[in-house]
């Protein structure tokens, strides 16, 4: 393995809505092809840490680097042309649509000439297909997201960050809502994304998924970063400890 | 079983069949398709050339407005403006001709009058969020009423130098179909097109599906709502311009309760009220059905009160069968 490129820099952001410091002065850098665990309670700063770098919200200070050089995003839609994907919890898929159609949604590919360009579902199902055996997930293009399992479904969602050749994929509560069974679905996924050289940022909490997949984990506490360790320097235990604050964190 | 990941990836869970069998449109064309046969035995006038030209035509004004309507529903939208946008483009076109103007400058003004009213529909709901319900409830009001200040709450049945013009546009035919007919078809195959081929088509169930996911992805889910009751009123325009060439007069009544029968035609025909489903075919199927249940009645004798319970009970029944599948899917 080669020497661990900067990817994305993160240098004294915060941010505040009105009196409300929801992220204080935190510092990171992620390197690609990692996957950071990234805890805390409930209104611990995670949310929004990663909608700043979604492109949802502007920091109030500090600067994010992609890339070695300054990025400001205004919008979402910003965040994705540099390469910036997020996996909503809810996963923002469309039921009544099929696998492809939704992996494709807003990027159809067509076929034809000039204006009379039609959706080619050949070469989208058969593009999806290779992604789904990519991912080694079960799920087959056709199908309608409707009829599909949680493992599938996210599935899709992270297949559509591919399609779009995302170098950070953020993820929010992948395995919250889906079944034990399919949580290892997912945590492959990731490790999926991590092998092909992707950072993957994992809000989570559930502690034995993150030190099931994380290379790195960082917690935050009332918008602080109280710790950043390689997980094989750690233990749930001290992360908890972290998360409540029973450990003072640097 | 062994199978590796191409096969389960390559599996098509559903086969062509399977979809025909499991659709709504499939049962109710059959329905519609059995209703004929049974009538052509029963009775001596359904099978008749003047009354199969009779119903196509009479199946044309509800059909071609169902299939704007199937637009609007798909994106889980409703627009029960439909009947009084047909009578007041129906009118302005009456008015302009009445008033000298040739047919071009009435239908340009009649079109022109349906997309403002669309836009208006459409930029209220989709930018200022007001309910669909409530907007084209509003305008369902708004647009008779102006139907009638319009030609002062007359009949209008001249219509200037062009009169025979607009007469053969609504009432003539080609090798026996008559032109509403054909109207009607080649807007089908336009509205399947876009929807089946194109990525609009495409962005409309994304709404229908999860207008919060298209909103996530970067789709232009405003711009769009507001096309699509655009074209609902496009259609209405166009069935009012149509109508208007068929019976050759315009009252301020055309199209009243309309909008109820172009929502059942678009429900029987498989479009969903939740958002989401729908089809232009189906949107024809739907319009067929209440037609044929409308002919049949008289055909048969049977007293035309009872012409609201068959209908009202095919609706419901198109969409139990939908229930059904749901059930069933759910277990």
């Amino acid at each position: 393995m080669g020497r661990l490129v900067v990817l994305l820099e993160l240098s004294n952001v915060s941010k505040h809505f009105g009196a409300i410091q929801a992220v204080n002065d935190i510092s990171l850098s992620f390197e690609a092809g990692q996957v950071v665990g990234l805890m805390g309670d409930n209104g611990a700063g995670k949310s929004t840490l990663v909608k700043m770098i979604a492109g949802n919200f502007r920091p109030s200070h500090g600067t994010m680097r992609l890339n070695g050089s300054d990025i400001v995003l205004h919008r979402p839609i910003e965040a994705r042309q540099f390469g910036i994907e997020i996996v909503h919890q809810d996963l923002a898929l469309c039921d009544n649509l099929s696998a492809a159609a939704n992996v494709f949604l807003g990027r159809e590919l067509r076929r034809g000439i000039g204006p009379l360009r039609v959706l080619d579902y050949k070469a989208m199902y058969r593009r999806a297909g290779e992604i789904f055996k990519e991912l080694r997930s079960e799920t087959r293009p056709r199908d309608l997201v409707r009829q599909m399992s949680g493992g599938q479904r996210q599935a899709v969602a992270i297949a559509r960050t591919m399609i779009s050749q995302a170098k950070i994929v953020l993820m929010d509560e992948p395995t919250a809502a889906i079944s034990v069974r399919q949580v290892a679905e997912v945590l492959h996924l990731i490790r999926q994304l991590r092998d092909r050289g992707i950072l993957v940022v994992l809000i989570s909490h559930r502690m034995p998924d993150v030190f099931d997949v994380a290379d790195r984990v960082v917690v935050m506490r009332r918008g602080r970063k109280v710790a950043d360790k390689p997980i094989a320097q750690t233990s749930p235990e001290e992360v908890t400890g972290l998360i409540t604050g029973a450990i003072e964190g640097g | 079983m062994a199978t590796t990941l191409d096969q389960t990836i390559a599996r098509r869970q559903r086969t062509l069949g399977g979809a025909i069998l499991g659709s709504q449109t499939f049962w109710v064309l059959v329905a519609v398709i059995l209703a004929c046969l049974f009538l052509s035995f029963a009775t001596d006038s359904f099978a008749t050339a003047k009354n199969l030209y009779n119903i196509t035509r009479n199946v044309t004004f509800v059909a071609i407005i169902a299939l704007g309507m199937t637009l609007v529903i798909i994106t889980g939208g409703i627009d029960l403006s439909v009947g009084s946008v047909l009578c007041l483009c129906s009118m302005v076109l009456a008015v302009t001709m009445h008033a000298g103007y040739g047919i071009e400058t009435g239908i340009a003004v009649s079109v022109a009058t349906a997309l403002l009213i669309g836009a208006f529909n459409g930029i209220l709901i989709a930018y200022l969020g007001f309910p669909p319900f409530v907007v084209t409830l509003g305008m369902l009001s708004v647009a008779r009423s102006l139907a009638m200040v319009a030609s002062n709450n007359t009949v209008v049945f001249e219509f200037g130098p062009d009169h025979d013009k607009l007469l053969a546009l609504g009432g003539g035919s080609v090798f026996g179909i008559a032109n509403p007919v054909i109207y009607m078809i080649v807007l089908a195959l336009l509205t399947g097109f876009v929807l089946r081929w194109t990525r609009i088509g495409r962005y409309i169930y994304a709404i229908g599906g999860n207008e919060k996911a298209a909103i996530a992805t970067g789709l232009p889910v405003r711009p769009i709502k507001v096309c699509v009751y655009m074209i609902s009123a496009l259609s209405a325009g166009v069935a009012g311009i149509i109508q208007t060439g068929w019976l050759g007069a315009v009252t301020t009544n055309i199209g009243a309760g309309m909008e109820l029968q172009v929502i059942a035609a678009a429900v029987i025909g498989g479009a969903n009220l939740a958002g989401g489903a729908g089809t232009a075919f189906g949107a024809l199927v739907g319009a067929a059905l209440i037609e044929v249940i409308r002919n049949s009645l008289g055909l048969l004798g049977i007293n035309a009160f009872w012409q609201g319970t068959f209908i009202g009970s095919a609706t419901i029944l198109a969409v139990l069968f939908d229930r059904i599948r749901n059930f069933r899917r759910s277990e």
